[in-house]
């Protein structure tokens, strides 16, 4: 059982871990791991910041400097984090609706001042911790402990939100398509410039339950057939009819938040 | 060194005294009447290496603050009535994760939207109760420009000290009025900083050492790579649903205000010695209470202040003490009664406790005073 | 507390009252006295009349807003009708000549002076204002000394503007020997 992965960047004394059997989040957290392996980084200058929610304890149990905040405002610690120490490479990790709903405000503006985070959304489309309401990203007419009769509310592409409000990185991928969503992770990683990697999860104990979609095996399958790489579908339209899209959405260099005021700074000494 | 005199704002002697004490973080969001401390903040912090950002609401700002004091630098925000309000819950999250950081209202007049550009002290019991659960305060309330520096010095000192949120809540009195100033070189003060561990120690995040009052507090990025939560957790930092372990940490996170009282409590007596007669008051209404105090003092009336200087941990002996000593006390502020109640508890029946209060966005006057007083005469 | 004396500088959002409040605040420092300065906040402050108040004294001050003042300054009508007649009824109100004094009102001296004529046409900038009502001020009541309030007027300006503000605080101090 010995992996070298796990032993160099979890905390072997707090796992196993509280997520459900079938859940997609270990599979981020995994691919979260590899691609902090591949960039390199040191372990000691990695802060992972994040929330409340199934996916917020992820950071428990990896071995870096790690915050577990109050539920929405990751984003808003890691600001403080980074520009403090603007050395550190500040991950965070957040479900849906810590993000989008109750932290919204915090990933608009995060991502309009492009200040140097790389965000990680573990969406499962609903409240897991909680046990099973509707969240932001909840497809209407899907079911929750809360939208009993249906969901009326619309969903957010929360990768479509980061992008409008200025995100100078974003991309989505799926658990099943773990690879791409390595590779995805990677490149926010090295990424300067406000990043934001949505990692399309699964909860078969709430969601899947709830909107009868089977076992997990059965989600994930679902996910694969669901989801179609942008490339594909720019180039055969025909294969992208009613499916979901994955890839890079925004890959763009501009002046970073941190930079910008150690410009300041700078300035200020003349 | 020669001492510098300024004419200023308590805003703006805030900001200088949080220099002084090492602030070199600042975030929050705007809002009157504390908003001179953020417009300073981002003048003075650029040009002392320091970082200074406008977050998109109250929240952020003090989520903001508590990320920057983990990588090891003294952080604050400022705020008044509704922004308070807002900051609630995250001020309860440095209470329990033990994160150094100085909160500073200017209180105004309240509830909700209320009396923004008016004075109010109606937040004195939301500075102690505000977030939920229980959890100790230390809160500092200053009466002068002058003290409005050396008590967001000592703020820090505090916050540094205990590992814990401090309140400075100072009202529109204080916060606009400009007064003369002497501000002292940085050498004359004494500026505590945390206590960091050596490299190499086998860290326990939240194990407190022998000889020490907290943990110590490595910075983010230095090489000891532990977890912060705000979830009950054992000495190492992690989450942990045992109730005695939820029972160890509570215990502690309260005795240590509770066991250094005497070191965090600051009060003001002002011919209180053969005071038959007293007046307690804080904040900008003590100056109202001072003037009155010496009135009567002129026509012969044995009366005297207490101020409180430190509201949270309340004085309590010190204000029992006195009670034994005088026939009534007359609290003055700018709400209700929240101090009020709190004399009637700690005095238990030894004096006559009245109330000379309002909340009207006026701030009282020593007329207004001397005639509440005089009733009891 | 006896030789405390208590100020009202008064006029619209812009005029620079409040600044000059803090100069004459400043000024008093500068001779070795106690000031307290403190001001109108908030959308009073933005339309209609704003106003600022000082209090000067050898002593300690305790109560740090104005009771009954020892003089009263409005550069405008609606400031004038808001925040002048509750002078005390020895001391001193100065008003700019525009302006139709409120009834009733009672002070041991009443001064109406060209204060933004003068700005507008003998300094030739209206901002200036605010400094010729410190010149008329201090000539008028010796409330400071010259020499402070022109270190204080000095240390507050924007640079560059001494000359202008040298020739209003002048031309502040000719109206008030003018008037005596």
């Amino acid at each position: 059982m010995n992996n070298p992965l796990v032993e160099n960047y979890f905390r072997m004394d707090k796992l196993p871990h509280i997520w459900c059997p079938g859940c997609g989040h270990g599979i981020i957290m995994s691919a979260i791991a590899r691609a902090i392996e591949k960039s390199g980084l040191d372990k000691d200058k990695v802060c992972i910041v994040s929330g409340i929610g199934c996916s917020s304890r992820a950071p428990g149990y990896m071995d870096f400097n790690t915050l577990h905040t109050t539920h929405g405002r990751a984003l808003a610690f890691a600001t403080g984090v980074k520009l403090a120490n603007p050395e550190l490479e500040v991950i965070v990790i957040a479900g849906d609706g810590d993000l989008s709903a109750i932290g919204g405000n915090h990933l608009i503006h995060a991502a309009r001042r492009n200040i140097n985070l790389t965000t990680i959304c573990f969406n499962n489309n609903i409240y897991g911790m909680t046990g099973g309401q509707y969240s932001p990203t909840t497809a209407t007419g899907d079911k929750g402990t809360t939208a009993p009769y249906g969901n009326i509310d619309r969903p957010f592409d929360i990768t479509q939100l980061a992008a409008g409000a200025g995100a100078t990185y974003a991309a989505k991928a799926t658990v099943y398509h773990v690879n791409q969503l390595q590779k995805y992770i990677e490149a926010a990683i090295d990424h300067k410039g406000f990043s934001m990697v949505e990692a399309v999860s699964v909860c078969p104990t709430y969601y899947g339950r709830k909107n009868k979609k089977g076992s997990a095996v059965d989600m994930m399958n679902w996910l694969k057939d669901s989801f179609v790489d942008m490339k594909i579908a720019e180039k055969m339209p025909e294969k992208a009819v009613g499916k979901f899209i994955m890839g890079e959405y925004v890959n763009k260099v501009e002046p970073e938040y941190t930079e910008l005021y150690d410009q300041v700074i700078e300035r200020l000494k003349r | 060194m020669s001492k510098v005199i300024k004419f200023l704002q308590g805003n703006e002697a805030c900001v200088e005294g949080a220099l002084m004490a090492g602030m070199r973080f600042y975030s929050g969001y705007p809002i009157t009447p504390s908003t001179e401390i953020a417009e300073l903040s981002s003048e003075k912090l650029p040009k002392v290496g320091g970082k200074f950002i406008q977050m998109e609401d109250e929240i952020a700002g003090i989520a903001a603050a508590i990320g920057a004091s983990l990588t090891g630098k003294k952080a604050m925000t400022a705020t008044s009535g509704p922004g308070f309000s807002l900051k609630q819950e995250n001020i309860g999250y440095a209470t329990i994760a033990e994160i150094p950081l100085v909160v500073v209202n200017v209180q105004r007049g309240g509830p909700s939207t209320g009396l923004p550009t008016s004075p109010g002290q109606g937040d004195v019991m939301q500075a102690k109760w505000g977030t939920h659960g229980d959890h100790p305060v230390i809160c500092l309330t200053p009466d002068s420009v002058k003290e409005t520096f050396d008590l967001t010095i000592r703020a820090f000192n505090l916050a540094e000290k205990y590992r814990t949120p401090v309140i400075l809540l100072t009202d529109e009195i204080t916060g606009h009025m400009r007064e003369k100033i002497e501000i002292p070189d940085v050498s004359e003060l004494e500026i505590y900083n945390r206590i960091v561990p050596e490299a190499g120690d086998d860290y326990k995040a939240y194990h407190v050492d022998d000889g020490d009052i907290v943990p110590k507090m490595a910075p983010f990025g230095g090489g000891f790579r532990y977890h912060v939560t705000g979830l009950m957790h054992d000495e190492t930092g992690f989450p942990s649903n045992s109730t005695q372990n939820a029972d160890v940490l509570i215990k502690r996170l309260m005795g240590k205000i509770e066991d250094n009282k005497e070191d965090i409590i600051t009060y003001e007596a002002y011919e209180t010695e053969d005071a038959e007669y007293l007046i307690l008051s804080y904040g900008g209404t003590a100056r109202t209470a001072k003037a009155a105090v010496k009135k009567l003092r002129a026509e012969g009336i044995k009366v005297g202040l207490f101020r409180l200087i430190t509201v949270w941990p309340f004085p309590e002996e010190q204000v029992r003490a006195l009670s034994e000593q005088v026939k009534d006390i007359l609290v003055a502020e700018l709400n209700f009664g929240q101090i009020k109640l709190e004399v009637e508890r700690v005095v238990k029946g030894n004096a006559n406790v009245r109330l000379c209060g309002k909340a009207n966005g006026e701030i009282l006057t020593p007329e207004e005073l001397i005639k509440a007083f005089k009733e009891v005469l | 507390m006896s030789d405390q004396l208590e100020l009202r500088l008064s006029g619209s959002g812009g005029q620079g009252l409040i600044t000059a409040g803090i100069i004459l605040a400043e000024a008093a420092i500068r001779d070795q006295k106690n000031a307290i300065q403190t001001q109108s906040y908030g959308p009073e402050a933005r339309g209609g009349a704003s106003k600022a108040e000082v209090i000067i004294s050898n002593e300690a001050i305790d109560f740090p807003k104005v009771t009954i003042p020892n003089m009263t300054f409005a550069l405008t009508q609606v400031a004038a009708n808001k925040y002048i007649s509750d002078v005390s009824k020895d001391g001193t109100v100065i008003v700019d000549d525009s302006i139709e004094l409120p009834e009733g009102i009672v002070a041991k001296h009443i001064y109406k002076l060209p204060i933004i004529e003068a700005a507008r046409n003998d300094v030739g900038k209206e901002i200036v204002a605010n400094i010729i009502a410190l010149g008329v001020i201090v000539e008028l009541t010796k409330i400071v000394t010259k020499e402070s309030l022109e270190a204080a007027i000095m240390a507050r300006i924007p640079k560059g503007t001494e000359t202008l503000n040298q020739m209003a605080l002048q031309k502040g101090y000719e109206l008030a020997n003018q008037s005596k």
